[in-house]
């Protein structure tokens, strides 16, 4: 490799990148909107494409390797309703939405907090439940610690999911804490579990449910949740049609009282510990 | 007649550079096309005028480097230590292997052959999760460990093969020498055969600093979880992958360019 060559190389990268950025350029031109919506295309398809990440008991694996879940029981009502069969994506969460940009699926159904930030890239339906950020802290790490305020030191790690709400919460409540992030739901635990971190911070119930499974090593610090979230469907952006239909879909399966049923089954009883373990 | 000759090669030389010079262009401009189209079919929104805050802002005199810059110094740091780490595993492993001694010959095997046929990631996560509660290393340590770790397998098999190439007559002649065993490595071999070793060696510093993006997935803030982090608050999916691909470029390509004048003043010494 000599001098002249790795120059070559280097302009190449740097021709490719700015071949990339005069697409910004471009880009400023409206893009026409989309021929159909998404309605359209699943429909034409006959399947609905939902992606969702896997967080108890919003969605998760049984036994049979089946997916189930609160999140699992919505989405399939909702393909039943529209007459069409259901195809599961699993995405990791942190790139989720670049996923549904990208055409991947046509639908987030994973328990996905309704965010400004998030709303300037997708759309979301209206809330269809709601759901609230725990923490979960060790008895080794984090002894005697009652309050935010006590987590809320540099001295502190914190265990969260990358891209999720509760890494959001936890730079809003907890701004001094050290933050460790993982892209998914295991690794965060064991950090917890090995005392490396603190605390977790999670949408309940699986802070709960943890402080139930392992009440040796883990405690709950706060006896509420600290926060409330409206939970929400996203789609991509410019689909008024399809957008309306989840709204109305929402509507109806509330007034009938369904998704508020299904909610208490995941949420506040324990039947479906015997499906998964 | 061989004045025509030359003249003709010159011309011909010179055709052909500059033919080269238009298909590189042309593969330029085709792949460029493909990225412009593709955005295009996406809708994406180009935000570049965004990035330059999370390398670096200068304000009030004040030079506050951003997150990207921050894990680009981890990233180095880790890579810099791996570096160390890697040479001195590598080398003692090839020695090993090379020693007429059963034990460790045997354990230099076991590792080698645990380490090149298992993933790297779960080599990182059982150092990280495993390993490092009971020996209370820190996460960033447990981090280089398992990279260099598995960079020293492979650059071990690297020295291994350069020793052996060298003759064996060089071994018998210092040993007629009255040297002993270190002697022969450290004034015979080893000034032979690490030229022939630098180059495959400079591969493995690269791939060290490649792998080395593994460690995001452990919450270590390196510049590929300080990627990810930003794209989880922000979206600029497409911009920031590219910042950090091409940081990675920048370092990859000034670590092959140093390694290969190092290599070259290296050979010229002896």
């Amino acid at each position: 490799m000599t001098l002249w060559r790795t120059i070559n190389t280097g302009l190449a990268a740097v021709i490719l990148i700015i071949g990339v950025s005069t697409a910004v350029w471009a880009g400023n031109v409206r893009q026409n909107l989309a021929q159909e919506s998404t309605l359209e295309t699943i429909q034409k398809n006959q399947t609905l494409r939902v992606g969702f990440s896997t967080f108890k008991p919003w969605a998760m694996k049984d036994k049979n390797g089946d997916f189930i879940g609160f999140e699992i029981d919505v989405a399939k009502r909702l393909a039943e309703d529209m007459g069409v069969k259901i195809r599961f994506i699993p995405t990791k969460w942190d790139g989720i939405i670049p996923a549904l940009l990208t055409g991947k699926f046509d639908i987030i159904i994973g328990g996905m907090g309704i965010t400004p930030k998030r709303n300037l890239k997708v759309n979301f339906s209206d809330p269809y439940e709601f759901t609230g950020m725990s923490i979960i802290a060790s008895k080794s790490a984090a002894s005697g610690k009652k309050s935010l305020a006590d987590f809320n030191n540099p001295a502190t790690n914190v265990s969260v999911r990358l891209g999720t709400t509760a890494e959001k919460a936890a730079q809003n409540f907890l701004p001094k804490a050290t933050l460790l992030k993982f892209s998914d739901e295991a690794a965060s635990i064991q950090e917890l579990l090995n005392g490396r971190v603190a605390c977790l911070i999670a949408s309940n119930p699986l802070p709960s449910n943890l402080a139930q499974k392992y009440p040796e090593k883990l405690y709950l610090p706060l006896k509420d949740d600290f926060t409330k979230e409206p939970i929400g469907f996203a789609i991509r952006k410019s689909d008024p049609d399809f957008l309306n239909y989840l709204n109305n879909w929402i509507k109806v399966t509330n007034s009938e009282g369904w998704l508020e049923s299904r909610f208490n089954y995941w949420f506040k009883t324990a039947q479906w510990e015997s499906l998964v373990e | 007649m061989f004045k025509n000759n030359s003249i003709n090669q010159c011309a011909q030389k010179r055709r052909l550079f500059f033919g080269d010079l238009f298909l590189f262009i042309l593969l330029l401009a085709v792949g460029s096309f493909f990225l412009y189209q593709g955005t295009e079919k996406l809708g994406y929104n180009w935000q570049w005028f965004r990035i330059p805050d999370f390398i670096f802002t200068y304000s009030n005199h004040e030079f506050i480097s951003g997150p990207l810059l921050k894990g680009l110094l981890v990233t180095l740091k880790i890579t810099g230590l791996g570096f160390v780490l890697t040479f001195i595993i590598g080398l003692g492993t090839a020695i090993l292997r090379l020693s007429d001694s059963f034990v460790g010959n045997s354990i230099a095997r076991l590792y080698l052959e645990i380490v090149r046929n298992t993933p790297l990631l779960i080599q990182l996560f059982f150092i990280y999760f495993v390993v490092s509660p009971i020996l209370n290393i820190s996460g960033f340590w447990s981090a280089v460990i398992a990279l260099s770790l598995f960079e020293g397998a492979y650059a071990s098999e690297i020295f291994r093969s350069g020793i052996t190439s060298i003759d064996k007559g060089q071994w018998e002649a210092a040993f007629s020498l009255g040297g002993n065993t270190k002697f022969a490595y450290m004034n015979v071999i080893l000034p032979q055969a690490i030229p022939r070793i630098a180059p495959p060696l400079a591969g493995q510093a690269i791939a060290l600093v490649k792998d080395s993006a593994l460690v995001s997935t452990v919450a270590i803030y390196d510049l590929t979880m300080q990627g990810q982090s930003i794209i989880s608050e922000t979206f600029l999916t497409f911009e920031i992958w590219f910042t950090v691909a091409a940081a990675y470029l920048v370092v990859t390509l000034l670590l092959s360019w140093t390694l290969d004048r190092l290599a070259e003043s290296f050979k010229s010494a002896w």
